[in-house]
């Protein structure tokens, strides 16, 4: 999984113009971040990678890397 | 799995009955900022609901559509052999509101009334329950009555709910003809997911008490609530839910060997609408076949697939038509269901 690729894919759906994300980003932090949003990434995720993450799983996530990491680990699976 | 088929039953006729009172969702901000509303109204898609008065329940609007159904359809009421009243808002904890209904609408006291609480698959459930009922040779027709007041359920302070919900009850007479091929159900339930739309207080296990009334900062949103008011993770339900219906809609397809092209329209859950688009685009249907009245109605909980019906398809049912119907909700619970209407009689919306 090409992680230039997720991270502009992670960028569009969370509306993010002004700035680069990084990997070490907390994302629930983002002033973009609310229900709606992960609406979105839910949407994001389901449709370019064929992933739907537990959301006991996805609730720990805390960085973008980790975001990345896990929906490498389920697209491997 | 198993399915549930049934055939030479069908649906004859629907109404629908909504509050006059319109909620204008852009206008609807006394408590959060223009803007912010503005951008849920235009990821959720609610651009007005209907809010019922202090004193008009679920019933009051089922009976509307009933009364407008039966009469302009000239029905005898001592043929009603079976009534269901569907709701999550009924009026009292006891007794049922169907048999009060039962006796309101002037139905026989051989009628047999039943309320059934489900949620947003609920319309699906009153239709199969009231095919299989049918079957009894000695039955003639059913009532189905489902309605709700959502508008009583969620805080205006809780922005995860407050734009999306709004009021309607419609009526649908069941009967039985052999024009009517065969119908397909299929059903789910996932108890596991109960907590992420739920009400809290208020039943035996959470009684009413001074505390549950209280309203509390609830997130880090700052959105405000009590546990009587419903609370919904809609995040959680849309990833379950994009990945479980699509999979749903195509099993029963197979199933039954229906074509995805011999469907003349599809009708979901009206949810919002970037999770019904989703579901739209992911199971690539033609949009012109997917009829949407959320930006009317908003979400009415189990009404708002025969709602939709009645207030899009209104001149489109002549004939024969085949409908695939989808419902996903609270539970959670989830069904489709394949069905033909043959000159389906339907009613205009009646305001209350």
């Amino acid at each position: 999984m090409d992680q230039k690729q997720f991270i502009s894919s992670f960028k569009e759906a969370l509306d993010i113009q002004d700035r680069d994300v990084l990997l070490l980003d907390e994302f629930r932090l983002y002033p973009e971040w609310d229900s709606l949003a992960q609406l979105t990434l839910i949407a994001m995720l389901d449709e370019e990678y064929g992933v739907s993450l537990e959301m006991k799983l996805f609730n720990n996530l805390v960085t973008v890397a980790d975001l990345f990491k896990a929906v490498n680990a389920v697209s491997e699976q | 799995m198993a399915y549930l088929e049934y055939s030479g039953i069908g649906v004859l006729g629907l109404s629908a009955a909504v509050p006059r009172q319109v909620i204008d969702n852009y206008s609807y901000t006394e408590h959060f900022p223009a803007n912010d509303v503005k951008d849920i109204i235009e990821k959720i898609g609610v651009k007005e609901r209907r809010f019922a008065g202090k004193d008009t329940c679920s019933s009051d609007l089922c009976y509307a559509a009933a009364e407008k159904l039966l009469s302009d359809m000239d029905v005898d009421r001592s043929e009603i052999d079976l009534l269901l009243f569907v709701s999550q808002t009924p009026d009292y904890r006891m007794p049922a509101t169907s048999i009060i209904l039962q006796h309101r609408l002037g139905l026989p006291d051989t009628t047999v009334a039943f309320d059934i609480s489900i949620g947003c698959s609920g319309f699906l459930y009153g239709l199969s329950v009231a095919f299989a009922m049918l079957q009894q040779k000695g039955f003639r027709k059913a009532l189905l009555l489902d309605g709700e007041t959502r508008s009583k359920v969620y805080s205006p302070k809780d922005r995860k709910t407050a734009f999306l919900f709004g009021d309607a009850g419609v009526a649908a007479l069941i009967g039985k003809n052999n024009n009517f091929m065969e119908s397909y159900f299929s059903i789910h339930s996932d108890g596991s997911r109960e907590s992420m739309i739920k009400i809290n207080a208020g039943g035996y296990r959470n009684p009413s008490s001074a505390e549950t009334v209280k309203e509390q900062v609830v997130d880090e949103f700052g959105n405000i609530r009590s546990e009587e008011q419903g609370y919904m993770n809609g995040a959680d339900v849309f990833n379950f839910l994009i990945r479980e219906v699509p999979k749903d809609v195509h099993g029963l397809l197979e199933h039954c060997n229906v074509d995805k092209a011999s469907v003349d329209y599809f009708v979901f859950h009206q949810a919002n609408s970037y999770m019904n688009n989703y579901l739209a685009k992911k199971l690539k249907l033609d949009e012109a076949k997917v009829p949407m009245s959320i930006e009317k109605f908003g979400n009415t909980s189990s009404v708002s697939i025969p709602l939709t019906i009645v207030s899009e398809l209104r001149d489109n049912l002549e004939g024969s038509q085949k409908l695939l119907l989808c419902g996903f909700g609270v539970g959670l619970s989830w069904a489709t269901t394949i069905i033909n209407v043959e000159d389906c009689f339907i009613t205009e919306i009646v305001e209350v």
